[in-house]
């Protein structure tokens, strides 16, 4: 059996998304050095503030400003920090109650190490530098000592209307997460052949179909598929489209045209560009062959054979 | 309707850490073959199939559909999908099942964890707004939920220890287990958590088949019947909630009757020591319930399929004879967000 392949495979989603009244008011008052709740029917004021009560449902738009400085409610140590979380030292998780709050919010505090800290300890805001209206313009939390100077610092949190001059109203919400994908035994053993310029494909052991490019399961039969088959190198145009819209970042003039192609020998047709003819004289039924280029591990397009047409009834199956 | 519906074959892979010489078809395909030979059953003769996985493991969009090869989905099939632990596919089976339209179901779930981060990849299913541009991950998530545990007394390092020295002592006898038999506490991943209080990343699969009244006893020489089943959701902020509770579990419980009769045997879907202990407490299990004969997810914790394995575990027992009366228990979500409850009982011997 041939080496299962593998490789990096990186996948990044920058989602834009929008904010609601609430979301807005707490993300652009975070970028002023605000902190605001919101307050439920009952009462209870809920930091980070949301848009409907968890409790009843309704709708909640009531802000009001809570301090800075909070209470610690769970915390856990932190020694070995990952990509993207809030600092790149050891640090604790924490949930924080903040002064006037009654739900906690999740964040970071940079402390000197777990003995340091503790259920209920108290803390404050360190903020960003630079802040934009996003939940890391709190950089993190760390200690702090109500009785000492740090008190003078704090100032009481006012009545606040959650109104912001030039308001956030959305935030790109960007990720990254790094793969190593494998396809498996099938297809590592289909693009190994692939790498020799051989098509091979595998056979259904029940109902005999030979699956190009094999993904290891006949999806009609739901059996395994193992008996391994050389197919092509030539093959069939069963069906094709014009292709009139140009793709970012490909260096294929348009028009140019995509066919179903049935090797000689497969039970189904793959899908290949075809060239070295012009796209208006494509047509079903046409033979073809791969064309390589150097250092390839596929073929780059397909080409006419110019053998005669095949006849209709040898791929009306393969459609 | 008033229909009576069981689960009538289980069948799980070898969970490892690594399956990357197998796609997720090749993964999953053994484990579909073997739960239709246990029933004599052919694709055909399946009135309904749902699957649960995610694309975020695989890092690859609509991963699913090739999955589906598997099933042999010629002539056309029945078929749904849930991007959640195939527990829930299973409770939109039962559903299906209930209303009369189909009398038997094929519900399959999997997850090759070992092509990405997982602590990182489950991240992705957090608030975007206010949690996920800060990457909590998964064990630190679980460590805040064992802090609260240990300074509300509901426990302490020792007696978290002593829940995973259980259940890999219990896997020993499950041979699909990944972990099993004496595994070191180890160092802190996240403190208070050790390595020990945290279950396997690994890769694997799981199918059930679900079948109605007379049709489930001509499958299965004793049924597992599902007596109740439901689930529910509590709010996705994590400050907002009481961590060192789960009353969404207890409702679940509740409306599922697992509270009408006690039961022998539990299975839990408590991938962290620390959350045995506020499910225990949720649902009221006293000393004389077996809790995770096969070891649970501290022993195989496929994502996406570790909460349909519960079910058909607690299942099996039945089948067996080993239980008369069990709770299954899956759960979704950071710190035991949501929460799905079966009932499964066998007929009186």
């Amino acid at each position: 059996m041939p080496e299962v392949l593998k490789a990096p495979l990186t996948v990044e989603f920058p989602f834009t998304r929008s904010l609601g009244p609430v979301q807005s008011a707490f993300l652009t008052g975070l970028r002023e050095r605000v902190v605001l709740g919101v307050r439920t029917g009952d009462g209870r004021t809920l930091v980070p503030p949301v848009e409907y009560d968890p409790v009843t449902a309704e709708e909640i738009r009531d802000l009001v400003e809570v301090a800075p400085t909070g209470t610690v409610t769970t915390w856990a140590w932190n020694h070995a920090p990952r990509r993207d979380q809030p600092l790149n030292t050891p640090f604790a998780w924490v949930l924080v109650r903040l002064d006037g709050a009654d739900t906690a919010l999740l964040h970071a505090l940079d402390a000197p190490g777990p003995d340091a800290v503790h259920t209920g300890m108290r803390v404050r805001v360190r903020w960003a530098e630079e802040r934009s209206g996003a939940i890391t313009d709190i950089a993190c939390f760390e200690p702090y000592d109500d009785s000492g100077q740090d008190a003078g610092d704090i100032s009481e949190p006012s009545a606040h209307s959650g109104e912001f001059a030039d308001p956030i109203t959305g935030i790109v919400a960007r990720a990254r997460l790094d793969y190593t994908y494998s396809p498996g035994r099938a297809q590592s053993a289909y693009l190994a052949a692939l790498a020799e310029h051989r098509n091979v494909g595998e056979r259904c052991p029940s109902c005999r179909k030979v699956y190009v490019p094999p993904r290891g399961a006949c999806p009609t039969c739901g059996l395994a598929t193992s008996e391994q088959v050389e197919v092509g190198p030539r093959g069939t145009v069963t069906t094709f489209c014009i292709v009139n819209i140009k793709a970012k970042n490909l260096d294929i003039e348009v028009p140019y045209v995509y066919a179903h192609i049935a090797l000689d020998g497969a039970g189904l047709a793959l899908h290949a560009r075809i060239g070295g003819i012009p796209y208006d004289q494509v047509r079903m039924g046409l033979r073809v062959e791969p064309v390589w280029t150097a250092e390839s591990r596929f073929p780059d397009h397909y080409r006419p054979t110019g053998e005669p047409d095949a006849d209709y009834d040898t791929y009306r199956e393969l459609l | 309707m008033n229909r009576e519906i069981a689960v009538v074959a289980f069948a799980q892979t070898d969970h490892r850490r690594t399956s990357e010489e197998l796609s997720e078809v090749e993964m999953l395909m053994p484990v579909l073959h073997e739960v239709l030979a246990q029933t004599g059953l052919k694709t055909a003769d399946i009135g309904f199939t749902c699957s649960g996985s995610s694309d975020y493991l695989a890092g690859r969009a609509f991963s699913f559909t090739l999955a589906l090869d598997g099933v042999g989905a010629w002539p056309p099939i029945s078929e749904s999908h849930v991007e959640m632990d195939g527990a829930w596919a299973l409770y939109e089976a039962w559903t299906k099942l209930l209303t009369g339209d189909a009398d038997t179901a094929l519900v399959y779930s999997y997850g090759k964890s070992s092509p990405g981060p997982l602590r990182d990849v489950l991240t992705r299913q957090l608030d975007p707004y206010y949690v996920a541009p800060l990457w909590p991950d998964s064990v630190a998530l679980a460590a805040l939920q064992a802090q609260a545990l240990i300074d509300a007394g509901d426990t302490d390092e020792p007696a978290l220890a002593a829940v995973a020295a259980r259940s890999r002592a219990d896997a020993t006898a499950n041979s699909h287990a990944q972990l099993s038999g004496s595994v070191p506490h180890g160092d802190y991943l996240v403190r208070p958590l050790r390595t020990g209080d945290c279950p396997p990343i690994g890769d694997g699969a799981a199918a059930v088949i679900l079948a109605a009244g007379e049709r489930a006893r001509e499958l299965c020489d004793r049924p597992a019947w599902i007596r109740g089943l439901d689930h529910r959701i509590e709010a996705h902020g994590l400050g907002v909630r009481d961590l060192t509770d789960s009353p969404s579990t207890r409702l679940a419980a509740e409306k599922a009757g697992a509270f009408e009769r006690p039961v022998d045997t539990a299975e839990l879907h408590a991938p962290f020591t620390a959350q045995e202990v506020v499910l225990r407490k949720a649902l009221s299990l006293d000393d004389g319930v077996r809790v995770n004969p096969s070891g649970g997810a501290l022993a195989a914790n496929p994502v996406m399929a570790a909460g349909l394995i519960r079910i058909g575990e607690a299942a099996a027992g039945i089948h067996r004879g080993e239980s008369d009366r069990a709770l299954a228990h899956a759960t979704s979500g950071p710190c035991l967000q949501q929460n799905l409850v079966a009932v499964l009982e066998g007929d009186p011997r």
